[in-house]
């Protein structure tokens, strides 16, 4: 097998994997190994072709490619060697990555420092239990998207949409527009899964009509989807007699994103069994040294614009870690309380200034943020599960923090 | 094609396939027709891949025999053809204290019939089967019995017998056999085939196929089964194939070990009058949870990752009917094939050509019968030294197209190359889209590649052929502007 | 609901002037609100067939938003276009969409 040095490796060349990359480089490291299974970098930007990206970091409103166009652009420096067709297929114990393509075969990568930056994959239908037949023309969002801006290929022409996450929202928009039907989305939840701004700008534009606390019991068809059985759900998510059927001959599925993380588990890695990453730190640092996560493979983040700064913390971190200048004043466990379902990073070193992204269980109006000691204490007039959370700590409550005995953060009505 | 074929076979599942490969021994010239597009897409479709050790058989019925004598068989079939076999050995739970005299007879039975088999009690028993309930503590075990990968091996079967002259028609259903003096005219698609003997093996279909000859003194009546695939993550839930004590009319629902490693759940068993009923149900999941945590209690829902179901071609007389029609001669009904059907596979093919050679057909051994010609094993199984030499060989091997099984270019375009014209031609071949993304990844790449070896349009593809199309029209634009 | 995510309540007296605007986080809220309200615009995007190229369509956006009943119109524009690769980013594929004083161009570069 040929065997292969780099200073840093990361696995994974969308916005996260790209903002690693140029920060790590920017700090001076010489040899970055940049790897990508598609056979070109950007990941999942750029099939998502529609507007909504960098309106937090570049304050501008921009779509999927010209996001990644962003980082594509600078990628070209000698310090930044970029792999693409090609996968991780292992990763080691005593830290070596191997990884495949047709040019070069198998290759065994020995790194100082890996960054896993791998992103996620979509819930499937046989994860939600759907029961009935298998026919053609059932997807998941992400795959439907891809065969129609990538291919050019219409999945179906009557949709119905089951989850409203982001993605199913864009693509019921996107496949009206190419002269698709889309009858319906439907979300269990009695609230909506993904962002404001899409339930107005994709469906209620549209007039496709989203039934909250509805849920898919039956998927009919022999050959192709021929129609769904849609149920009012109950207070406990339970399918109630109030049903009716919608005829289509394509789902798609929008029910959740699971990050990747296969190769950690390989290391292996302690992942949390809530955000479904590795345990990191306010570095992007996991619980083994000098592997660091950021983006989706890390948690599932709204926007690219967060995987990016996650990237550039974890690109400083690994170049830090790199130089043996990675350091760490404390190690305080952040927990997340009241109405939260987590916050990230899981532990902090005493970096300032530091943001934690959170997540509430629930949509509630007029709340507050408020952690131990009353050291974060934020009023909010809004908070839903699909939009993140973001606290950033300084450096004065960074000192408090260190003395606790623990770090407990949560949010309560006002 | 040739004026008369010596033998039609009518079906092409896990029993067609295996008289095929048989019957390619001989000097013979036969051919195998299949109404779906590609074989194993019936019953075959949905086989648990459970080899048993005759246990639960009843030595008087047919059934019995050719399980047991199926049984030795599958070290020399699995490596003829080059599959994996594992004798993961099954055990049968006793649940409640009434089951235990059942275990005990069925011990009886087994000592008659030179099956081995033993009682484990207690901590053994727990040693064995670390998650069974506590409850639990009697077990009787039954080191024969094993796995294998069902769809390789009806493709190896296939893959063999074509290598050895078998004629294969695929998409073709048989509407209409005509019996004349010497021989049989079969109606299949848009073809016409003349054959002097007619082996029907049509599955759930037996008796209608039999009906067009005055054949049917049978009734195939279809039971569904539905069975829960677990994410292969979770691979030491079970480490032998854990059974209830049976009813008088049912195994119960199983705990699988897979060959793969993982764990499989299932399956019911329910009357259905529609033949190709493969819904799964809540009802069918909630049924199989609930009897499989009674064995072992943390089965945990959300780690299911698939689900399928298949229709059992049960005959009325619940037993295999294999044997010449005594209304209609050269017309050999292998009939009623549920399970143990792939155990017994091999032992039913030889039984074939007996009845063949009894009923007066001349059968010369040929001296070329070339051995399943598989160059190597799944790459995701293969030790990266192995890899490497694939690769060289062929860099394609260095592409892997299905993430989550870690599947190949070169082995789907293998599996083209060897007939596949379906995704789920390529799924049952190769595993790319088994995995637990559920081919969300795979899917575009072995759509281009079915694309480009069939140089047909992507547009045209199926998930199993007939309306299953994969996707709509390409857009294309009206005119050019610039 | 403005895009950055803020829920505002618009107060209108019945024949389509607007009284009270409340919710708001920031001035742009205020503004967009309004818009919304009398005028609702859009960003479109969309794809372009494209040859030559390693992909088979080539993502666009209007360069500026476009009157949201127009979207449908313009689609049509849109659907009717061909390409042939190079594309590079910000390429102009269709000037002055039904002369609404707004461009379609290309979001990436194409070789």
């Amino acid at each position: 097998m040929k065997k292969i040095f780099a200073d840093i490796i990361i696995i994974g060349a969308g916005p996260a994997g790209m903002a690693a990359a140029l920060k790590a480089g920017k700090m001076g490291i010489k040899n970055i190994l940049i790897i990508d299974r598609m056979p070109e970098p950007g990941g999942i930007l750029q099939q998502c072709i529609h507007n909504g990206f960098g309106l937090h970091k570049f304050k501008k409103d921009l779509t999927g490619p010209e996001f990644a166009n962003h980082y594509i652009s600078k990628l070209g420096r000698p310090n930044i060697k970029v792999m693409l067709h090609t996968m991780a297929t292992e990763l080691t114990r005593d830290g070596k990555v191997i990884i495949s393509n047709d040019t070069d075969g198998l290759v065994e990568v020995t790194p100082k420092a890996i960054i896993l930056a791998m992103g996620c994959r979509e819930r499937t239908r046989q994860q939600v239990s759907i029961p009935g037949t298998r026919p053609s023309g059932i997807f998941t969002a992400g795959v439907a998207q891809r065969f129609m801006n990538i291919e050019g290929y219409m999945p179906g022409k009557e949709v119905v949409v089951v989850g409203s996450g982001d993605i199913g929202m864009i693509m019921a928009r996107r496949m009206t527009m190419e002269g698709a039907k889309v009858h319906a989305v439907t979300e269990i939840l009695p609230y909506p899964g993904g962002l404001s701004r899409n339930v107005v700008q994709c469906l209620n534009d549209f007039d496709i009509p989203l039934y909250l606390q509805h849920g898919v019991v039956e998927i009919r068809g022999r050959d192709r989807v021929s129609g769904v059985k849609i149920a009012k759900l109950d207070q406990a998510g339970n399918p109630t007699n109030q049903t009716f059927d919608i005829d289509c001959d394509t789902l798609l599925f929008s029910v959740g994103l699971i990050p990747e993380n296969e190769l950690s588990r390989m290391i292996p890695l302690e992942l949390s069994p809530i955000t479904g990453g590795p345990f990191i730190d306010d570095n992007y640092q996991t619980s083994r040294e000098g592997v660091f996560t950021c983006g989706n493979a890390a948690f599932v983040n709204d926007l690219a614009d967060y995987a990016c700064m996650e990237g550039e913390i974890a690109g400083e971190a690994a170049a830090n870690y790199v130089n043996d200048a990675l350091s760490s004043e404390f190690n305080m466990r952040v927990v997340a309380g009241c109405n939260l379902r987590f916050a990230v990073p899981n532990f902090l070193t005493g970096k300032a200034p530091v943001t934690l992204y959170m997540r509430v269980t629930q949509p509630m109006v007029d709340v507050k943020i408020t952690s131990t000691d009353n050291i974060v204490n934020i009023k909010q007039q809004i908070v839903k599960p699909s939009e993140m959370i973001e606290v950033t700590l300084d450096k004065a409550q960074l000192a408090k923090i260190k003395e606790l005995k623990e770090f407990r953060i949560g949010v309560t009505p006002r | 094609m040739p004026e008369t074929y010596d033998i039609a076979i009518i079906g092409g599942g896990i029993i067609g396939n295996a008289i095929a490969r048989e019957l390619s021994r001989y000097e013979l010239k036969t051919i195998l027709i299949e109404k779906e597009i590609e074989v194993s897409f019936g019953t075959s479709k949905a086989n648990s891949g459970i080899i048993h050790s005759a246990l639960h058989d009843d030595m008087r019925t047919l059934k019995g025999q050719l399980c047991l004598r199926g049984n030795a068989l599958w070290e020399k079939l699995s490596q003829e053809l080059r599959i994996p076999f594992e004798r993961v050995g099954e055990i049968l739970v006793a649940r409640s204290g009434s089951d235990i005299p059942v275990l005990k007879k069925l011990l009886d039975n087994a000592k008659t019939n030179k099956i081995p088999a033993e009682i484990i009690e207690g901590s053994r028993l727990h040693d064995m089967e670390p998650n069974l309930s506590p409850e639990i503590s009697t077990g009787l075990l039954a080191p024969t019995a094993g796995v294998i990968p069902p769809y390789e091996m009806t493709y190896a079967l296939y893959e063999n017998a074509m290598q050895n002259g078998i004629e294969y028609l695929l998409d073709s259903k048989v509407t209409k056999i005509v019996r004349d003096q010497k021989s049989f005219a079969i109606t299949a698609g848009r073809s016409e085939i003349k054959a002097g003997y007619v082996i029907n093996a049509a599955g759930v279909y037996a008796d209608e196929v039999a009906k067009l000859v005055g054949a049917n003194n049978f009734r195939i009546k279809p039971r569904k089964g539905e069975e829960y695939i677990l994410d292969k993550r979770l691979d030491n839930i079970n480490n032998h194939i854990i059974f209830p004590t049976p009813t008088p009319t049912s195994k119960g629902i199983l705990i699988i070990k897979t060959i793969e490693g993982s764990t499989m759940i299932g399956p019911t068993a329910e009357e259905t009058s529609d033949r190709e009923d493969v819904s799964t149900s809540d009802a069918g999941l909630k049924k199989v949870l609930d009897f499989v945590r009674t064995m072992i209690h943390d089965i945990p829902k959300k780690d299911i990752i698939a689900s399928f179901a298949g229709i059992r071609p049960v005959s009325d007389t619940n037993d295999f009917i294999i044997e010449e029609s005594s209304k209609a001669q050269h017309f050999i009904n292998v009939a009623g094939i549920q399970s143990p059907g792939l155990t017994a596979a091999p032992a039913i093919a030889l039984m074939v050509v007996n009845i063949l050679k009894l009923s007066g057909l001349n059968l010369k051994q040929k001296d070329d019968f070339k051995k399943y010609d598989k160059p190597h094993r799944r790459f995701s199984l293969a030790s990266n030294k192995e890899k490497e030499l694939l690769i060289k060989l062929n860099p394609t091997f260095g592409n892997i197209v299905c993430r989550c099984e870690t599947v190949t270019e070169a082995e789907v375009v293998t599996a083209i190359r060897n007939g596949a014209k379906t995704t789920d031609g390529i799924k049952l071949r190769t595993r790319a889209g088994m995995g637990r993304c559920q081919s969300g990844f795979c899917l575009h790449h072995v759509m281009k590649l079915l694309s480009r070896e069939l140089n047909v349009p992507e547009e045209t593809l199926t998930k199993r052929g007939g309306d299953s199309l994969v996707v709509r029209e390409k857009r294309l634009p009206a005119g050019r502007h610039g | 609901m403005c895009p950055i995510g803020c829920a505002v309540t618009v107060k209108s007296d019945g024949s389509g002037n607007i009284t009270q605007i409340i919710g708001n986080k920031c001035k742009k809220g205020e503004t967009y609100v309004r818009d919304e309200f009398t005028n609702p615009m859009r960003v479109l995007t969309s794809t372009v067939a494209v040859e030559g190229a390693a992909i088979s369509r080539l993502p666009v956006r209007t360069s500026n938003v476009i009157p949201k009943d127009k979207l449908s119109d313009c689609m049509n524009e849109i659907q009717k276009v061909k390409v042939n690769a190079p594309i590079k980013i910000c390429d102009k594929i269709i000037k002055n969409i039904l002369g609404l004083g707004v461009d379609v161009i290309a979001t990436r570069d194409l070789s």
